[in-house]
């Protein structure tokens, strides 16, 4: 779910343009009905990617509430999950008006796997006694613009290391980064064929 | 954990797409192409100072499945030691635990944007000639190909030809057609077009190599491309050379219809199906008969008969007409017919003119 909460929250909002209030009700009532149904159940990996089901499934949700109450309403019973809509608001605001509803998924789901790789990363460099390593890596790889990215030789100076201690860390961080994502992903995918496909896509240099 | 725009998103896919060749002697160059289970990179091997190109995997294969059917290749393709068939240079694993091999680097186009350029029938054929050797070649090795297309073959800048792709090869187990699947590979897997020069286009493996005593390729999966694979092949049955003879013919078939890139470029009333000779016809239609039993046995046979139609002798797929012999006959001694001619035509002249 943690993969999942803000792309499907964001696709409610641009999808179909309802109030903040209105698209958390229908995310929580959307997965309060995921974590307590056999929603899973019906979809089958050989159809299609899981995101693109649970895509469908949220339209249908909507489409149901809308026909059923003037306003998108959750069903009550469970405890509303602990999920954070005002940063997701935030980012949204970030992000210009997309030219494909699809496409924006996509990218909000590509957005939301990187930073559980990234987070899944610092902790592991952090309780390996790496923490350097993911400094650096935070530093330059996850730079804003390229004209602000340092030099290594800068980096050396600022963090007190030889240059090819730099350039050896980041190695290590991005094969780690790289591992991280395929966890994530393997984690957030139905099965192995799936999986697989969806590597291809994101790591087999497909765009280019 | 900041907010990941979209620029940095970009970087940090290809970043993500990069091998990691820290700690090999390799240096990636550019991205090349995709198969089913990895990509292929142009690299420079750094120690010989040479352009390779490295299949690596997607993902580091916590099974090892993957990794041993790229292994699996890699030594098919060792064993193949074949001028029409790219040479394997190195295997491992990566520091990221995906497995690779190293091979040469191709350069040149594929058949099907090759031939286009070919507008004699005879160069076409002879081209097919020099693309059925390895394969002739692999097949006394015991090793069948079984994704045989003109995406997988390659015409080098000096018209080399080398057959590509052998990732879904398969050993023949002592002789015997092993009995377990057919083959191959989605069409769009990994033959999305590139750049038609400058392609490395080889591909995943999944061959099995029982000599070497790796495991199996996956039972009851269907690899190949339709159009271009044998009915038993498609069916899942066992299969035996006969099903490369297959390939052979539909590439054959491609070859006798696929039109020159002038024709390709005039308006639709003007471009016509190129005429084949009906010899021809029926060679392809041997080689792709649906019953295998039908076929050519061998790629060898298949060959020999492309050789007597070059030379003007009878083809075996053929039963011609009395006319049809004639005219093959004349076409084929056409020079001593018109010398005989000439010579008769000149006595018959000097006859008439010493009787005045």
């Amino acid at each position: 779910m943690a993969a999942y909460w803000k792309p499907v929250y964001k696709y409610i909002r641009r999808r179909w343009g309802v109030t903040t209030e209105d698209a958390q009700d229908l995310t929580q009532e959307f997965f309060a009905r995921l974590l307590e149904k056999d929603f899973l159940d019906a979809y089958d990996p050989d159809k299609g990617r899981l995101r693109t089901f649970l895509r469908t499934c949220v339209d249908r949700l909507y489409w149901n509430q809308s026909r059923d109450a003037q306003r998108l309403k959750r069903s009550g019973g469970s405890a509303p999950l602990p999920l954070d809509f005002e940063e997701a608001e935030r980012e949204l605001t970030r992000v210009a008006a997309p030219e494909s509803i699809e496409d924006y998924f996509e990218k909000e789901w590509v957005r939301s796997l990187f930073s559980l790789a990234l987070q899944r990363l610092r902790r592991q460099c952090e309780s390996g006694g790496k923490a350097i390593h993911f400094a650096l890596f935070e530093r330059y790889d996850l730079a804003e613009e390229d004209a602000s990215k340092p030099s290594y030789a800068q980096l050396a100076g600022e963090f007190g290391l030889p240059i090819t201690d730099v350039t050896n860390y980041l190695a290590f961080a991005r094969r780690e980064f790289r591992r991280s994502v395929l966890d994530q992903l393997r984690e957030m995918t139905a099965n192995e064929e799936e999986f697989r496909r969806e590597a291809q896509t994101l790591l087999g240099a497909d765009s280019r | 954990m900041k907010w990941l725009s979209d620029q940095v998103l970009d970087r940090l896919q290809a970043t993500l797409q990069l091998p990691d060749l820290s700690g090999t002697r390799y240096r990636a160059v550019r991205y090349l192409a995709r198969g089913g289970m990895g990509t292929v990179w142009l690299a420079e091997d750094t120690v010989l100072r040479r352009r390779v190109a490295l299949k690596i995997l997607d993902a580091a294969n916590d099974s090892g499945e993957l990794a041993s059917r790229l292994l699996r290749e890699a030594r098919i393709l060792a064993r193949l030691e074949h001028p029409g068939i790219v040479p394997v240079h190195d295997a491992g694993t990566l520091a990221d635990g995906r497995a690779f091999y190293c091979m040469k680097y191709v350069e040149g186009q594929r058949l099907d944007h090759a031939v286009r350029n070919i507008h004699s029938l005879q160069e076409r054929l002879r081209l097919l000639e020099r693309i059925a050797e390895p394969l002739a070649f692999a097949h006394s090795k015991g090793i069948l190909h079984r994704d045989l297309k003109p995406e997988n073959i390659m015409i080098g800048p000096f018209g080399e030809v080398l057959v590509m792709d052998w990732g879904v090869a398969k050993v023949k187990d002592g002789g015997q057609t092993d009995p377990v699947i057919a083959t191959s590979q989605t069409t769009g897997e990994g033959s999305e077009p590139g750049p038609e020069r400058d392609r490395m286009l080889d591909r995943p493996a999944t061959s099995t190599a029982s000599s070497v005593n790796l495991p199996e390729t996956e039972h009851g999966r269907i690899f190949g491309t339709p159009g271009y694979m044998s009915p038993e092949q498609t069916r899942g049955d066992p299969v035996d050379e006969r099903t490369d003879v297959f390939s052979v013919g539909a590439i054959l078939n491609f070859m006798l219809s696929a039109t020159t890139t002038e024709e390709a470029g005039s308006l639709p009333q003007v471009a016509r199906p190129r005429p084949v000779p009906r010899p021809l016809q029926a060679i392809g239609a041997k080689a792709t008969a649906p019953d295998r039993a039908l076929r050519y046995a061998s790629i060898a046979d298949l060959t020999a008969d492309l050789a007597r139609y070059l030379e003007g002798l009878p083809v075996t797929a053929y039963r011609e007409s009395l006319f049809e012999r004639a005219g093959r006959v004349l076409a084929r001694h056409r020079v001593a017919i018109v010398l005989v001619a000439a010579y008769l035509l000149m006595r018959l002249l000097l006859i008439l003119f010493s009787r005045r």
